[in-house]
């Protein structure tokens, strides 16, 4: 059985890297005693599938995390053991991290990392006024292409970037600068909230960044990865928001 | 206050943020009531290796269960940190709750490494304090030390308002309490509160001393206020069993060395090792009730989330009873069988692999053992009493069981070593490799070598450190003996940093000045090697007219008064010398757990006794029962002591 959570990183802890909130689970499944599936071999390591990695120093209020569950134990969650689990693990984890969703996937779910084609953010750019970042936002917009040079594997690469921005608004004024609405794209690269801010003005600092959504394409529309269309939570409609 | 909204505008800009956010399950919210005592507990060095150190957690818990105390933590920042703070304004702070540093009442320090002392220096300025306890006013924090470095507090005692020798369980209590109490009657005089503190037994307060010198020499360490005992006892608690600490371990986000449940099965040893401060000065051995240790085991492991235990302690495999306690744990039904149990001190005989093939069914990368020196003879001298059949029954026992790498711990620089006792290391390595053959195709042996660091409170207090010249010559010595051995892979310490830990080790209050000096110099983390300058130094001694021949490689002479001689690890002093007469004629010594008493001192002078579950010794080769002490010879070497030059400040 496998099940994806979605969770939050908010405060303090958006200063831990992807690889500790990795640990964080590891832990917190086994504090949880939930049954999760090992992998064979000489080092088995818990089946945990983790989504997009976040930044350190980015908050987020969807993460997403693929959990496989050992079938033969019988300790396998029912449908009401998933009702209950987001609250369950809320409380095994750090202040910070919150589990606000949770659903059986199909074990053949294609995983979070290809399926994701896009993501939402709240930007802040510190010491920057809205009039300022409107006019850059709209050269970014205008623009036929936007090409920016970064590596890749060692070797520097020069990509238009124009398509990855889907989305970009400025919302309004911040104690500390401006807040913009980005949405952008993760396929086949993605571009990095850095990058975007690059293009925007390279003098500008990069405040509070939190991702607020991720989209995956089915046909054409956006889905949420813990609302897929109705083939792929068929085993279960287990779906709980606990906030 | 807290100074989050201060600090995290810096976080963006440095590594590792996540060493300052605190969060982690178990972490502090005391309340800091007016009238009780507040503690800052610091570890000079950097959060991944402050934050797992078990005697902060202790001490921690211990004085936030109490009405009158409230404890946080606090690390080093690094470097890149402490620029911005500087050039900011933000002071030290603590982890937990990100209190400012000079909010507290006493900032006292865990010391187990001595290059960690320009980082004390570091921390206590950062904090906004004077670093001389002379120049401190009645509200400035009390700093105060505790931990194995502060057997020989006189190097830092300058810096330092109190210093706790030995098991501070009992003694942070008791300083809290007077802490509370002079906070109370509104913090008068500072003197009236130290005074208070030399009241307490095991602690010493260095300002109420004054050490006396004539001749480049010390002639003694005398105290100059009646409030001030002749001598400081260390404090030792008798029974481990009472204090279950600690018993939240706190779990960190983020990576740290030692990331695992770790229970402390027992405090002391009696190897008698002749060059192991800690086996010196933690006597007597006190075992924790097997129970307990499945407790805290078990609950721990429930708690935590982790899938791993150490049993610490120096010598685990001695602990009566330990196969069970291993087979309880790894079968525990609660645990799921996914635990692995990693003994960090094991003993070279193949009974402990033995044990170590049961716990790690998976995972065999690597084992580790420490024969620490390259011929029987050599052996003797510093009392590892490990035969040749014991190291090889043990390394083919880990090759028969799967184990693919070893590591062989030396050191180098011991009393009376010759370049034989140096190259005899390699022809152990060869033999290891060998033996590796008939199991795996390409077995490697990694041959990990210390330069040797006398420390007080053991029977090489008296000998003088090979210099650095000595050390790396033997060194090379032995990378070019196995530079054809391509499986044998050398690894060393670097011989000036050994030089300098010998420096401060077993200095005197002069080296204050060094060590100020190094600082101000910005030599802060001086234990890792790229920060590591010894021109700072060399410098520093310079400046200050001393020279590290007189610290570090003379020999004392019997008669010599030495920096910790005002303070007692209970050692009988004449035992420590007949033991260093032993060493240099190569005469071992039995563990005394099993064996009668050589009256060391360490029980009968506190009236305790070993608190050993078992009467009968742990099954093994020459580290268990089967002692062979009769093979000696002649001392090869003389080591004739030498009286310093008349150089060097004197009061």
């Amino acid at each position: 059985m496998r099940i994806r959570l979605r969770f939050t990183k908010t405060g303090k802890i958006r200063w831990t890297s992807h690889r500790d909130i990795a640990r964080v689970w590891e832990r917190v499944i086994r504090r949880v005693g939930l049954p999760v599936a090992y992998s064979q071999g000489f080092s088995p390591h818990p089946k945990l599938h983790f989504g997009l990695a976040l930044s350190t120093g980015h908050e987020s209020v969807a993460e997403f995390i693929d959990i496989d569950l050992d079938d033969s134990s019988p300790l396998l969650p029912s449908e009401a053991d998933l009702a209950a689990l987001p609250l369950r693990v809320s409380a095994a984890l750090p202040i910070g991290l919150e589990v606000t969703g949770c659903a059986v996937i199909p074990s053949n779910s294609t995983s979070l990392q290809q399926a994701v084609e896009s993501c939402e953010w709240d930007i802040e750019i510190r010491g920057a006024a809205p009039d300022a970042v409107a006019a850059a936002v709209e050269r970014v917009l205008a623009a036929d292409d936007l090409t920016i040079t970064r590596q890749r594997k060692g070797k520097d690469v020069t990509d238009d970037v124009r398509p990855y921005v889907l989305a970009l608004a400025v919302v309004g004024p911040t104690d500390a600068g401006t807040q913009v609405h980005a949405h952008l794209a993760t396929q086949p690269r993605g571009l990095r909230v850095s990058e975007l801010l690059a293009l925007l003005d390279p003098q500008w600092e990069e405040g509070l960044v939190r991702r607020t959504a991720q989209w995956t394409l089915i046909d054409g529309a956006r889905h949420e990865p813990l609302e897929g269309p109705a083939e792929a939570t068929s085993t279960s409609h287990a779906t709980v928001r606990a906030s | 206050m807290t100074l989050w909204t201060e600090l995290e505008p810096l976080l963006a800009k440095v590594q590792k943020p996540a060493r300052y956010i605190g969060c982690e399950d178990g972490v502090y919210t005391p309340d800091h009531r007016p009238d009780a005592a507040s503690w800052l507990l610091a570890y000079p060095d950097t959060y991944e290796i402050g934050l797992p150190n078990q005697g902060l957690q202790i001490l921690a818990e211990i004085i936030n269960e109490r009405s009158d105390g409230a404890a946080e933590r606090t690390y080093a920042p690094w470097a890149d940190l402490e620029d911005l703070m500087r050039a900011t304004g933000l002071p030290l702070f603590s982890v937990d709750t990100h209190r400012a540093a000079g909010d507290f009442d006493i900032l006292a320090f865990n010391l187990s490494a001595e290059l960690t002392y320009t980082n004390l220096v570091n921390m206590v300025d950062l904090a906004g304090c004077p670093i001389r306890s002379a120049d401190r006013a009645p509200d400035d924090l009390l700093i105060g030390a505790g931990g194995h470095c502060t057997y020989n507090p006189e190097p830092i005692a300058d810096f330092l308002d109190f210093v706790v020798l030995g098991d501070g369980e009992e003694a942070v209590g008791e300083i809290t309490a007077a802490v509370a109490a002079w906070k109370q009657d509104g913090k008068g005089d500072r003197l009236e509160i130290l005074r208070t503190l030399a009241g307490i037994e095991g602690v010493y307060v260095p300002r109420l001393y004054d050490a006396i010198y004539a001749d480049g020499l010390l002639v003694e360490t005398v105290p100059n206020d009646p409030a001030a005992p002749p001598t400081i006892e260390k404090r030792t608690i008798a029974d481990l069993g009472e204090w279950p600490y600690p018993k939240a371990q706190l779990v960190p986000l983020t990576e740290v060395v030692h990331d695992r449940l770790n229970v402390e099965v027992f405090r002391g040893c009696t190897r008698g090792c002749r060059f192991c401060q800690a086996g010196m000065i933690t006597r007597p051995v006190r075992e924790r009730p097997a129970d307990q240790v499945r407790t805290m085991v078990s609950e721990g492991l429930k708690r935590t989330g982790y899938d791993e235990v150490a049993l610490t302690s120096l010598s685990t495999a001695d602990f009566s009873g330990i196969e069970q306690v291993v087979v309880d744990t790894v079968n525990d039904p609660d645990c799921g069988g996914q635990v692995s149990v990693s003994l960090p001190s094991l003993r070279v005989d193949a009974f402990t692999v033995g044990i170590a093939g049961e716990i790690q069914k998976a995972r065999r990368t690597g084992l580790t053992f420490a024969p620490e020196a390259g011929t029987w003879r050599m052996r003797q001298v510093i009392n590892k009493l490990i035969r040749e059949e014991d190291l090889y029954a043990a390394v083919r026992s880990a090759y028969s069981q799967g184990w693919r790498r070893m590591k062989l711990y030396f050191l180098t620089g011991l009393p009376t070593e010759t370049d034989e006792d140096t190259l005899g290391i390699a022809t152990l390595a060869r033999n290891c490799v060998a033996i590796g053959k008939e199991y795996h195709k390409n077995p490697s042996v990694t041959v990990s070598l210390g330069g040797f660091v006398p420390k007080p409170f053991t029977p090489f207090q008296w000998f003088g450190q090979n210099t650095r010249e000595e050390l790396q010559r033997k060194i090379y010595l032995l990378r070019d003996e196995l530079r054809r051995d391509h499986a044998v892979k050398l690894k060393w310490h670097d011989p000036k940093a050994t030089m300098a830990e010998g420096l401060v080790s077993r200095g005197d209050r002069r080296m204050a000045a060094v060590i100020e000096d190094v600082w101000r110099h910005g030599g802060t983390f001086q234990e890792w090697g790229e920060h590591f300058d010894l021109r700072l130094w060399e410098e520093a001694l310079e400046r200050n007219g001393l020279r590290e021949e007189d610290f570090v490689y003379r020999h004392r002479t019997e008669d010599e008064t030495l920096p910790w001689d005002h303070l007692s690890a209970g050692l009988h002093k004449d035992f420590l010398w007949q033991d260093w007469r032993d060493a240099l004629a190569e005469v071992g010594l039995e563990d005394c757990r099993w064996t009668p008493c050589y009256d060391c001192g360490a029980c009968t002078g506190y009236g305790i006794e070993h608190v050993v579950a078992s009467a009968v010794p742990p099954a093994g080769g020459s580290q268990g029962t089967g002692q062979d002490l009769g093979v000696g010879g002649e001392v090869p070497v003389t080591l004739l002591p030498s009286k310093p030059a008349p150089v060097g400040a004197r009061s």
